[in-house]
């Protein structure tokens, strides 16, 4: 089962191995620094850590929106509007009342003198603590400043010291320095004339990729004592981190963001045509490809190439349902291993693939065609011209047309549109063996169903070969390494990388498509920090 | 709500009982001529948008004669009972000048800034509605209310720029709690109270104002931007709060809406037509009770994901796949759903003129510009989108009538409005759209 391309993989890792050290980084004039706003799931994660998990988050957020397939690349190009910002300072305000509610206020590091009076001693030391960890940088003294006559103002107007607090706490909560991760700059000193990431910049890069969430107390220590920009300080953190079972929230963010699922927020299926399909199979299969993903590239350590063969995965009762298998499990997960042989076989045969990329009421052959391009390999698929005649095409009644296949055949033979069809349909006809629900069908309309199909040069005959010729295809690995790195980046790859990503690739080859070890070559190299000096300057 | 308004007041005049009418009633009495409050003070004057996507069909939409007392076809007849208040624009064109036709999107940046867009579902330019708001939204709670009928809190068409998209409420509780929760202040009630609470909350914003100089100091400038709209976002909810602290005018009007149930929202065209009726309602409200002047509702998203329950296809797919009837000569099940939208849309405008205020009614004080993303959608036409402006806007715009913009630039629309809603604007949209030239027949 193992081709070439691993072979090659072995070569070079043997290779590495000799020289006791692997192709050095290439040289990198590096990109800009980068104003992110917080996505919510950071936002959340970010709370939890720092109030404790019980806290409410209550709120609707501004949309995250997904700029060149990402999410975390959107999120460098979006602001707060009004309305977002009401919600944010609502939210603020929530959190803040329970940070320091009778249940959570033990926590704190100090008591008042008097609960009804100001005790600037007391919130000084508190909101210094909660400011660094939100603003995930040391407080400057007029930045505490503020929020300590903010909170001493409240209490007396309120005569309560703890509502009082709560107003300087939710200053931090609703306040830039939160919600947008502003990136800051420092002359590097190993290189003179290039610029870097500063200490905290570096370290919250880290925390958001790794962990998907704000730094800790310990990473920011690491950043207050010059750790983070010195080598092995920085693989200690590293190393430290990648160990640590956060690793799971920063690889499920990731994976959730490249799949698209944002998409999940507003699935919904025709309940007469799909009945099986509720709200509990839209969540459980979201939760069954990341929990696939996870036991696979984590628990496991496997090859990420193999998410697109691999047989085991997690089910429960109600995604037994549509897979039609029994699930013994009451209520929860269990592990499932399809049998050789089942269509099922890989990420492309879950309902958390099938599903996403269908219409309400019907699969769609080009809908996955194109989500296979442009999400896991990584290419761009045109926009339909605008005037265009679709009506042979989806006519489902026509006895000439029975399949799919049939229907868009003959969609294809019109010049304008088969340009762009041929690059995704052929191999979305190879999951049409799925319906719009995710459910298995060996035919449709009362005709055969035929998933053959040809993958850039590589022939499949079924859903479980297309996985297969996925699996083989170059463009799978180097697109997982270019998302991850624009995940972490936050930006598209700069016109001096091409280099660095081709080293990355090759790393990634070496380390036999590990995915820790991708996210360990990125967050321990020098390009990952390197800022480009003449942004820089156009930035002033 | 125990305050007496207007109407029960002159209820009980004519019902012979007027001794019971206190005098400072008197107050909330209009002038001689119903277009101002007896203060002194014009009726406040409105203004949103009503969107619907896939458009219609031409033979079935636009009307046959041209202005005043044009017939009504027949996917236009949820509006007969209004035509005297709605002006109907057909044949202005959303001009592209050899840039892509990007479906559905193209036609809709185009008729919200005037601008022939680069890149799909992108507004850079700021939209008719922030525009406007920025002249007449500035005094009430909310600058504007942003709605969806679809669930999705993405589909919404009003942005300030490409970063700044103004998400939808995608439920109505959700917009019942924003506006009717428990930060509403009832305009009719007697007692006022500022509460100590908002003060603190405002102490909050004004001290994140301060890090802007430090923050943008070593920033691009598109960064700069973005921060700065963060700040004027701050700016503004503090107003808002600044408003929640004084004792509101009176509203005759206003009357506090029931509170909506939790009731699931999506794009199956039963649930986008009940979850419509309750917004339509709420926005009402909002409007009479002044919490804002500017709304924007989408009943469905450009490009339609509306649905029949137990069919496989969706509105958009339909005005592609369905063949066109040549009995009918139309597509039967896609027009269903332009039925339906229009249908919505007359129960819009059913509800806000059914509410009375001054001499008329709350539709006598606004403007709602309705529109949808193509002309026909299965062709993704963008000549002649159809465009409707209901309500008489205080006396400032002429209704009853139908114009045909005869290939005009699509931005003469969007300028007329701005100018009868007060923006200091004389030329608007860019390139071939640039027009100075607002749509002369509906200026008063």
């Amino acid at each position: 089962m193992r081709g070439l391309p691993i072979k090659a993989g072995i070569v070079l890792t043997l290779a590495l191995g000799l020289s006791g050290c692997g192709p050095s980084e290439p040289k990198s004039a590096g990109g800009p620094p980068q104003i992110r706003r917080l996505t919510e799931s950071q936002y959340r994660h970010a709370i939890a850590d720092i109030f404790g998990g019980d806290i409410k988050v209550a709120g609707r957020f501004e949309p995250d929106i997904r700029a060149d397939g990402l999410l975390a690349v959107g999120s460098g190009k979006v602001t707060v509007t009004p309305s977002g910002f009401e919600q944010y300072d609502a939210i603020a305000q929530g959190i803040a009342l329970q940070a320091v509610d009778e249940k959570h206020r033990d926590a704190l590091p100090c008591r008042p003198a008097s609960p009804k009076a100001p005790d600037d001693a007391c919130a000084t030391q508190f909101l210094r603590e909660s400011g660094r960890l939100l603003f995930r940088r040391p407080l400057t003294e007029q930045e505490l400043r503020e929020q300590v006559e903010v909170a001493h103002a409240a209490t007396a107007t309120l005569g309560d010291f703890y509502g009082g607090l709560s107003y300087g706490l939710a200053g931090f909560l609703a306040a830039p320095e939160f919600l947008f991760r502003v990136e800051a700059a420092e002359p590097d000193p190993q290189h003179p004339g290039l610029l870097r990431l500063d200490r905290y910049a570096k370290a919250s890069r880290l925390s958001f990729l790794l962990w998907d969430t704000a730094p800790d107390a310990e990473l920011l220590d690491a950043a207050d004592r010059g750790d983070l920009d010195t080598r092995d300080g920085l693989k200690r953190e590293v190393d430290r981190m990648i160990a640590s079972p956060r690793l799971e929230a920063g690889t499920r963010a990731f994976f959730a963001d490249m799949l698209g699922f944002v998409a999940f927020d507003q699935l919904a299926k025709d309940a007469v045509i799909y009945p099986k399909f509720s709200l509990k199979v839209t969540n459980d299969a979201r939760e069954q490809t990341l929990r696939t993903i996870v036991d696979h590239l984590l628990a496991r350590k496997g090859d990420y190439r193999d998410l697109f063969t691999t047989r085991k995965t997690f089910l429960t009762r109600n995604l037994g349902l549509v897979y039609r298998v029994p699930v013994e499990t009451r209520n929860g997960w269990e592990a499932h291993e399809f049998p050789a042989g089942d269509p099922h076989a890989g990420l492309l045969t879950e309902i958390g693939f099938l599903a996403l990329h269908a219409h309400p009421g019907r699969s769609s052959a080009t809908l996955r065609g194109k989500a296979i391009r442009e999400l896991l390999l990584c290419q761009k698929v045109p926009m339909p011209p605008a005037n265009v005649n679709f009506s042979i095409v989806q006519d489902t009644n026509n006895p000439k047309f029975r399949t799919a296949r049939d229907r868009l055949t003959a969609h294809r033979t019109e010049p304008t549109c088969a340009g762009c069809h041929k690059i995704m349909d052929p191999i979305g006809l190879g999951l049409e063996n799925f319906d719009g629900a995710g459910q298995y069908r060996p035919d449709e309309n009362g005709a055969a169903i035929d998933a053959s199909g040809t993958l850039d040069g590589m022939n499949f005959a079924d859903a479980a070969s297309l996985g297969k010729a996925l699996h083989d295809d170059p463009a799978t690995t180097s697109c997982l390494v270019n998302d991850a790195y624009r995940y972490a980046s936050g930006r598209e790859i700069a016109s001096g990388e091409q280099d660095w990503m081709g080293y990355l690739q090759q790393r990634f080859a070496a380390d036999g498509y590990r995915f820790p070890d991708l996210l360990r070559a990125i967050a321990t190299s020098d390009t990952f920090y390197r800022i480009s000096p003449t942004v820089r300057e156009a930035a002033r | 709500m125990s305050t007496i308004s207007r109407r029960t007041a002159l209820k009980g005049m004519l019902g012979g009982s007027a001794v019971t009418v206190g005098v400072p009633l008197l107050d909330c009495f209009l002038d001689g001529n119903g277009a101002a409050l007896a203060s002194g003070a014009p009726m406040p004057l409105r203004f949103g948008t009503w969107f619907w996507g896939c458009g219609m069909t031409p033979a079935r939409w636009v009307p046959k004669t041209l202005g005043a007392g044009y017939d009504i076809p027949a996917e236009l007849e949820p509006i007969a009972p209004y035509k005297d208040q709605i002006v109907v624009l057909s044949g202005f064109q959303a001009i592209l000048e050899g840039r892509s036709n990007f479906p559905h999107s193209s036609g809709n940046i185009a008729m919200r800034t005037g601008v022939a867009a680069n890149k799909p579902d992108e507004f850079i330019d700021p939209t008719i509605d922030v525009l406007v708001a920025d002249a007449i939204g500035t005094g009430t709670r909310f600058r504007s209310l942003e709605v969806t009928c679809t669930g999705d809190p993405r589909h919404s068409y009003s942005s300030r720029s490409a970063a700044a998209r103004n998400p939808s409420e995608p439920s109505p509780l959700g917009l019942y709690t924003r506006v009717f929760g428990p930060e509403f202040q009832d305009p009719n009630a007697a007692e006022f109270k500022p509460d100590p609470r908002i003060m603190l909350r405002r102490s909050v914003l004004s001290a994140i104002k301060e890090h802007r100089d430090r923050l943008v100091r070593n920033v691009g400038a598109a960064d700069k931007a973005r921060l700065d709209e963060y700040f004027t976002s701050v700016r503004q909810l503090e107003q808002q709060l600044g408003l929640q602290l004084q004792k509101p005018p009176p509203a005759e009007a206003c009357a506090i809406p029931i509170k909506p149930d939790d009731a699931p929202v999506g794009t199956e065209i039963g649930q986008a037509v009940a979850t419509h009726r309750l917004n339509a309602q709420l926005l009402a409200m909002a409007l009479a009770c002044n919490q804002t002047r500017v709304f924007n509702l989408v009943f469905s998203d450009s490009a339609s994901s509306l649905r029949k329950a137990a069919s496989s296809t969706t509105h958009h797919q339909l005005t592609h796949e369905e063949q066109v009837d040549e009995k009918l000569g139309y597509q039967p099940e896609a027009t269903h759903f332009v039925e339906q939208s229009m249908l919505a849309w007359g129960e819009f405008v059913r509800t806000v003129a059914a509410i009375r205020e001054g001499d008329g009614s709350l539709l006598d004080h606004m403007l709602v510009f309705a529109h949808s993303d193509t002309q026909f959608a299965k062709t993704h036409s963008i000549n002649g989108i159809p465009v409707m402006l209901a309500g008489r806007a205080n006396g400032r715009i002429k209704t009853g009538l139908h114009v045909d913009g005869n290939g005009d630039p699509i931005s003469r629309i969007g300028l007329t409005v701005q100018q009868i809603m007060g923006v200091s604007v004389d030329k608007w949209g860019a390139g071939a759209m640039q027009t100075a030239k607002p749509v002369a027949e509906v200026l008063v």
